[in-house]
């Protein structure tokens, strides 16, 4: 089961609204490279996963996935709460606004719903695997597009913490890649 | 910054060693140093979580941590995701 910790894993204070901002963040909470798609990604194909190491990396990262899916959330709130109608309007937020005021919605940042289509569940741990160094790649990339366009650094100083995570995940990965290579090699030869 | 932002930061930080640590020694099970360091953060994180409940209610439920106090303090605000941008300048929230 799961439990609930009633903290950010990393500080999320954004003082000065932007809807634009949010508009271009949402992707991180209900898109194809998104922390949602993430983490149902590995806590979905961890059931697979033939050693232990590569089961408790899936589950947790999976876990730290959630984490930073209540952070993008976070900011998306943050950044929409307060900002008048008129500024939405500016910002080209008019669309999102009109299906779901300030609240945080699992979409692109061009209203593309949430689908579980950005992910896949092969019952293949090489090729779950791959697809999440992958996933870990286009996340980083995500991020840093997001950085660029972002001028706050109360933006960007957790859009910094979310890139970096996606580093080390990919880094885990890796290695768990290398150990189910190990290990289904030696069952061939065997 | 507020004594309480304080105290979150640093159960923030060390929670953040714990992180990464396990996910380390998920894929480096038999490294001693690791496990040393990450029993060690563990301890500290158990007793500054535990500070932090006294004062400003649990961090988890579903029976993780106690309900110290006369009402059910886990639905006290502010929620996490609004809670650093409210605490700006409340030098005196301490319950």
């Amino acid at each position: 089961m799961w439990i609930y910790e009633k903290k950010l894993q990393y500080k999320v204070k954004i003082k000065n609204p932007n809807p634009k901002m949010a508009k271009y963040i949402i992707t991180q909470y209900g898109g194809p490279d998104g922390e949602l798609a993430a983490s149902l990604r590995y806590l979905s194909q961890r059931y697979h996963m033939p050693i232990p190491e590569a089961k408790a990396v899936l589950n947790d990262i999976g876990t730290e996935e959630l984490a930073h899916f209540e952070m993008v959330g976070s900011m998306v709130y943050q950044l929409m709460k307060g900002a008048s109608t008129e500024e939405i309007k500016e910002a080209d937020a008019g669309g999102y606004f009109a299906d779901h005021d300030r609240a945080v919605y699992p979409s692109t940042g061009t209203g593309v719903p949430f689908t579980a289509a950005y992910i896949q569940s092969k019952g293949d741990p090489i090729a779950d695997l791959h697809e999440d160094l992958a996933a870990e790649q286009k996340a980083r990339a995500t991020y840093e597009n997001l950085i660029k366009l972002a001028d706050d650094p109360d933006v960007i100083d957790p859009l910094r913490f979310l890139r970096q995570r996606e580093v080390v995940h990919f880094q885990r990965f890796g290695e768990v890649l290398e150990k189910v290579e190990e290990y289904l090699n030696s069952k061939k030869y065997f | 910054m507020n004594v309480r932002q304080e105290l979150l930061n640093q159960i923030r930080a060390i929670e953040f060693m714990t992180v990464e640590l396990n996910l380390y020694l998920d894929t480096h099970p038999c490294d001693m140093r690791a496990l040393k360091e990450y029993n060690m953060y563990t301890q500290q994180l158990m007793t500054l979580k535990a500070q932090y409940e006294r004062q400003y209610g649990p961090l988890s439920n579903f029976g993780t941590a106690l309900n110290q106090g006369m009402s059910w303090r886990w639905i006290e605000e502010p929620w996490p995701w609004e809670q650093d941008h409210w605490m700006e300048g409340c030098e005196n929230v301490d319950l």
